[in-house]
C-alpha cells in the first residue's frame, strides 16, 4: 500500500518541498540581528544630539563634497549599540546603508554612540588608501573626542567632518576623482536569457494555439516573469551617484571591510 | 510504417505537449531561483571571502617587523615578549596555504591555530607596552598601533564574511536540491571548513608580572 504512492500525492509532496525551499530563502534574506535607523540623509541623528540648524550645516558640507568627488560621507548618531562593539555595528550599518558608489566603494561613516561613549570612523574599501587608519585615529583623538568630553556634540562632529573632508579633498585632487556617469545598461546575459525564454514560450504557445484551433479549443495564456523580478536581481541593484535632494539620499552600493579607527571619551 | 509516422506527426499526443511544457516550466523555475548556478556561485563567493581572510592575516604579518623594531627601541628588556611575537609570526607565515586548505580540516586547523597563537603573542606585547609611557606617546608607535587595530578589525570582518559565505555554501551542497545538483554537475564541490570561535578571543590575555 505504502509503496504504491499515488501520483497526486507525490506531486503534492514535491510542491511542498519546493515551497519550503523558497520559504527558507525568504526567511534567510530577512534575518537581521541588529536594528538600524533608516538612511534619511547625510546626517542621521537617531540619538538626537543636534539641532535642525546644526544638522543642515553638516549636511550642506557633506553634499558639497559628494557633488565634487562622489565620495559619500555620512554622519550617524545612534542611541545605543544594541550590545555589540562599535566596530561591528559600524561595519554592519555601513553595509546596510551601502555607502559610497558601487564601483569605487568610496564611502565614509562617522558613527557616534553617546551611551557607550564611543566614536568610530568607518572607511569604505575604496578610500582606505586615502583615509588611513592612523589618520582616522588622529581625527578622532584630536578633533572629536576632546570636544565630546565637554559635551560639545556639534563642535566635535563639525571638526571631525572637516578633518575627514580635508583629507579626502586632498586625495581627490591628486587622483582627480570625479563623480561617475550613471550607466543604465542592462546586463546582456539577463537580456539574452529573457529573450530565449520568451521565444521558447511563444513557440510553445503558437504550437498549442495551432493545435487548439484544430481541436476546436481556445489558446492558453502565458504569464512570464520579467528580468529583475526577484531571482536575478540580487542585493546590489542600486548603483550610480545618488540624488542630491533632501530626503532623496540613498547609498550608492558601496561596501566596507572594517577600515578606519575607533575611539572613546 | 509511413502512415503511422505521419499520423503521429499530425497529432502530437497530449502527453508530449505536457512534456514540453513542463520542461519549459522547470527551466524557468530553475533559472529564476538560480538553482543550477547556485553551487558554483556560492563556492566562488566563499573562495573570495577566504582570500580576503588570508590577505588581512598577511597584512598583519607585514606590520609586525616594524612594530617589533619600534618597541625594541624603548623596551629592550622585554626581549621574551618580542621574541615570542617574532617566532609566532615566523610560524604563522610558514604554514602553507593553498586552495585545498579550506576543504581539509587538518590543514585548516593548523592555519587557524598558528594565527591564533600570533594573536595571543601580539596581545601580550600590547599589554607589556602599557608600562612604557615614552613608547606610548611615540608618534610612530601610535600610527602602528592604530594600523594594527585596524588590521585586527579587518580580520574580524573578513572572518565573519568568510563564515557567512561558507555557511551559505555548505548549506547548499548539503541540502536538496543543491546536493543533487552538486553531485551531478559539480563533483569537486566539497563542503568547506570554517572558523571556530576561539575561547577567550575577546578578552585580553593575562600577563603575570
Amino acid at each position: 500500500m505504502s509503496r504504491n504512492i499515488p501520483v497526486r500525492v507525490r506531486l503534492a509532496l514535491a510542491l511542498a518541498v519546493i515551497a519550503a525551499c523558497l520559504a527558507i530563502y525568504a526567511v534567510g534574506a530577512l534575518a537581521a540581528e541588529l536594528n538600524f535607523p533608516t538612511l534619511t540623509g547625510r546626517v542621521v541623528d537617531a540619538a538626537g544630539l543636534l539641532t535642525p540648524d546644526q544638522r543642515h550645516a553638516l549636511e550642506a558640507k557633506l553634499k558639497a563634497h559628494e557633488d565634487r568627488t562622489s565620495d559619500q560621507v555620512v554622519v550617524a548618531t545612534v542611541p545605543n549599540l544594541q550590545g555589540t562593539t562599535i566596530e561591528d555595528y559600524a561595519n554592519r550599518l555601513f553595509r546596510a546603508w551601502k555607502l559610497g558608489q558601487a564601483k569605487t566603494n568610496n564611502g565614509v561613516l562617522l558613527l557616534v554612540a553617546p551611551q557607550e561613549r564611543k566614536v568610530r570612523i568607518e572607511v569604505g574599501y575604496g578610500l582606505e588608501g586615502a583615509l588611513t587608519d592612523a589618520q582616522s585615529r588622529t581625527i578622532t583623538a584630536s578633533a572629536i573626542t576632546p570636544r565630546f568630553k565637554t559635551g560639545d556634540w556639534f563642535g566635535g562632529l563639525d571638526a571631525g567632518v572637516d578633518g575627514i573632508l580635508a583629507i579626502l579633498s586632498r586625495d581627490a585632487q591628486e587622483w582627480q576623482r570625479a563623480p561617475e556617469k550613471k550607466d543604465e545598461q542592462a546586463d546582456p546575459v539577463q537580456v539574452a536569457i529573457f529573450v530565449i525564454l520568451l521565444l521558447v514560450v511563444l513557440a510553445v504557445a503558437w504550437r498549442m494555439g495551432r493545435l487548439g484551433n484544430r481541436a476546436g479549443r481556445g489558446g492558453g495564456i502565458v504569464i512570464l516573469p520579467g528580468p529583475g523580478s526577484g531571482g536575478w536581481g540580487g542585493g546590489f541593484s542600486d548603483g550610480g551617484p545618488s540624488g542630491g535632494f533632501d530626503g532623496g539620499f540613498s547609498g550608492g552600493g558601496g561596501s566596507s571591510g572594517g577600515g578606519g579607527a575607533s575611539d572613546g571619551w | 510504417m509511413t502512415t503511422l509516422t505521419a499520423g503521429a506527426q499530425r497529432q502530437p499526443s497530449a502527453a508530449r505537449l505536457l512534456g514540453v511544457f513542463s520542461i519549459v516550466l522547470v527551466a524557468i523555475g530553475l533559472s529564476g531561483c538560480g538553482a543550477v548556478n547556485r553551487v558554483p556561485t556560492l563556492q566562488e563567493q566563499a573562495k573570495s571571502a577566504w582570500s580576503e581572510v588570508q590577505n588581512q592575516y598577511q597584512r598583519r604579518a607585514d606590520l609586525i617587523p616594524n612594530l617589533v623594531e619600534t618597541v625594541k627601541g624603548y623596551a629592550q628588556q622585554e626581549k621574551d615578549v618580542l621574541i615570542g611575537v617574532t617566532e609566532a609570526r615566523a610560524k604563522a607565515s610558514s604554514v602553507k596555504v593553498d586552495a585545498s586548505t579550506v576543504s581539509d580540516p587538518q590543514k585548516f586547523k593548523e592555519y587557524q591555530d598558528a594565527q591564533n597563537q600570533l594573536s595571543g603573542a601580539l596581545g601580550r606585547l600590547l599589554v607589556t607596552v602599557e608600562r612604557y609611557p615614552d613608547l606610548k606617546s611615540n608618534q610612530n608607535f601610535l600610527a602602528l598601533q592604530s594600523q594594527l587595530e585596524g588590521t585586527e578589525n579587518r580580520i574580524a570582518v573578513a572572518r565573519r564574511d568568510y563564515i557567512n559565505a561558507v555557511q551559505a555554501y555548505n548549506t547548499e551542497v548539503r541540502t536538496i536540491p543543491g546536493r543533487w545538483i552538486a553531485a551531478f554537475l559539480y563533483p569537486d564541490a566539497k563542503p568547506m571548513e570554517t572558523f571556530t570561535a576561539t575561547p577567550n578571543a575577546d578578552r585580553p590575555p593575562n600577563v603575570k608580572f
